[in-house]
């Protein structure tokens, strides 16, 4: 594992920000508000940008399980963790935004919702492998474990999705440039790409962390110094 | 070589059927004290019956798949079992087939329990056997595959229902609706794709969590 510098994913965590900053305030001060739902359909600004992004990141994850398993190396590890970190985070997000948005709509803070009731199966399968991860110490048998845990994950995500479709269903149609009025498309574009910004810097500067992690227990141990070299072999024996 | 390491499975299940009938007891107090969280409703006790079924079932299966793989680490055998000249993905095979016979005869047990505390019977009695074989079936696929790597971390009794319970909501909902179905009545004709929904869940599960088995256990 290379060492390489952290400013690439800073510019790219600030950028998404800026974006972000300039998306959302467009979003709430210039664009005109929603006929039927009014203020509240706002948050729509920062809620399917996260949803696209959260998707986007578990899939991230999802390959890079594949090559973890597949091809091996450290670094599909260490972008693995941070994928699934970040992925976790934005999903949760996600529940927490489309809950707020829910209470002045439905009126109810949570609805049993295919795509709501999804995102937390989501939330709570991949959060399990970031707990799995934290309790194994073999990096070998962490690296296969968590990429198994991640496809089997995955490949569930979609089953849950339509199982629970079967069994409930009240969401409004998905939210795409297609579905909304031409007024709402470019705050919603300039905040898609300021959450993928900010992802990308954020899943970048973790994976830095994970590696440096990984590197330090991998690394041998440190020679022990002279003095206390000497006084091993006496004091132990018993190899 | 699956059916040698289903034989393995199956003995040592028979040799420790203490533990099955101390799982079936947990099953059934289970049972005893859902019925306290809905109160004494006869009518609201019936309704429940088929998710108060599966959540008992849900919360033994931990137990029972849990032990499934502690028996193994015992003396290192899981290694040892490795060493055989037998692919990993046969010992995956034998012992999932374990596990859902194991659940499945935990799952039968608890009918009557439910008929008698809920009073939920169904005369559909081959069709209840159907889902919960099907439903034993999803959650032993990925329960044995993650036992396997729960038993060998820190805390795995903690570990094992985190990773499980998410994955298996698709399991839980169809196999209540199908078994609420079956006790309740199914007018609209139902039960079928609650059915179709569990056997592809199984599926999907039994081939991938097959596949993946190999690279959990190797060193």
């Amino acid at each position: 594992m290379e060492e390489r510098g952290a400013t690439v994913p800073y510019a790219l965590a600030t950028v998404g920000l800026l974006l972000l900053v300039w998306g959302s305030s467009w979003g709430l001060f210039a664009a005109p508000g929603e006929a039927y739902m009014g203020d509240v359909q706002r948050i729509m600004y920062v809620h399917v940008p996260t949803a696209w992004n959260a998707l986007l990141a578990l899939t991230f994850a999802f390959v890079c399980a594949l090559a973890s398993l597949l091809r091996g190396g450290w670094q599909w590890d260490a972008r693995l963790e941070a994928a699934i970190e970040v992925g976790v985070v934005l999903s949760a997000l996600l529940c927490a935004q489309g809950a707020i948005w829910a209470k002045p709509t439905w009126g109810v803070w949570w609805d049993w919702d295919p795509r709501l009731t999804t995102t937390a199966v989501m939330v709570f399968a991949f959060g399990g492998i970031l707990a799995l991860r934290r309790f194994v110490d073999d990096p070998a048998r962490r690296a296969a474990w968590a990429a198994v845990a991640t496809i089997v994950a995955y490949a569930d995500v979609p089953i849950v999705y339509f199982s629970v479709k079967w069994w409930n269903s009240l969401h409004q149609m998905q939210s795409t440039p297609e579905t909304v009025s031409r007024a709402f498309h470019w705050p919603l574009r300039i905040n898609a790409f300021g959450v993928l910004f900010l992802m990308s810097g954020l899943i970048a500067l973790r994976t830095r962390v994970a590696a440096l992690r990984l590197r330090s227990e991998l690394a041998p141990p440190p020679p022990l110094r002279s003095g206390v070299a000497a006084r091993v072999p006496a004091a132990g024996g018993a190899s | 070589m699956v059916l040698a390491a289903l034989r393995k499975d199956f003995l040592l299940h028979w040799r420790a059927r203490a533990r099955l009938a101390a799982i079936f007891g947990f099953g059934s107090t289970a049972l005893l004290l859902f019925s306290f969280a809905i109160g004494p409703s006869a009518e609201a006790l019936r309704q429940h019956a088929a998710g108060f079924l599966w959540l008992a079932l849900l919360l033994s299966s931990t137990l029972a798949l849990a032990e499934s793989f502690e028996s193994e680490m015992q003396d290192r055998a899981l290694e040892g079992l490795l060493l055989l000249p037998a692919p990993p993905r046969a010992v995956y095979y034998g012992k999932a087939l374990a596990n859902c016979a194991q659940l499945t005869l935990l799952g039968v047990a608890l009918v009557p329990v439910m008929v008698v505390l809920y009073d939920a019977g169904t005369s559909r009695l081959p069709g209840l056997l159907g889902v919960i074989l099907l439903g034993s079936a999803g959650l032993s696929a990925p329960g044995t595959l993650y036992a396997a790597m729960t038993s060998q971390a820190k805390a795995g009794q903690t570990l094992l229902p985190l990773l499980l319970f998410p994955l298996v909501v698709p399991v839980l909902l169809s196999a209540v609706k199908a078994t609420s179905l079956l006790i309740l009545g199914d007018p609209m004709g139902q039960l079928g794709s609650w059915a179709l929904l569990l056997g592809a869940f199984d599926l999907i599960h039994w081939s991938l969590c097959g596949l993946l088995f190999g690279r959990v256990v190797e060193e």
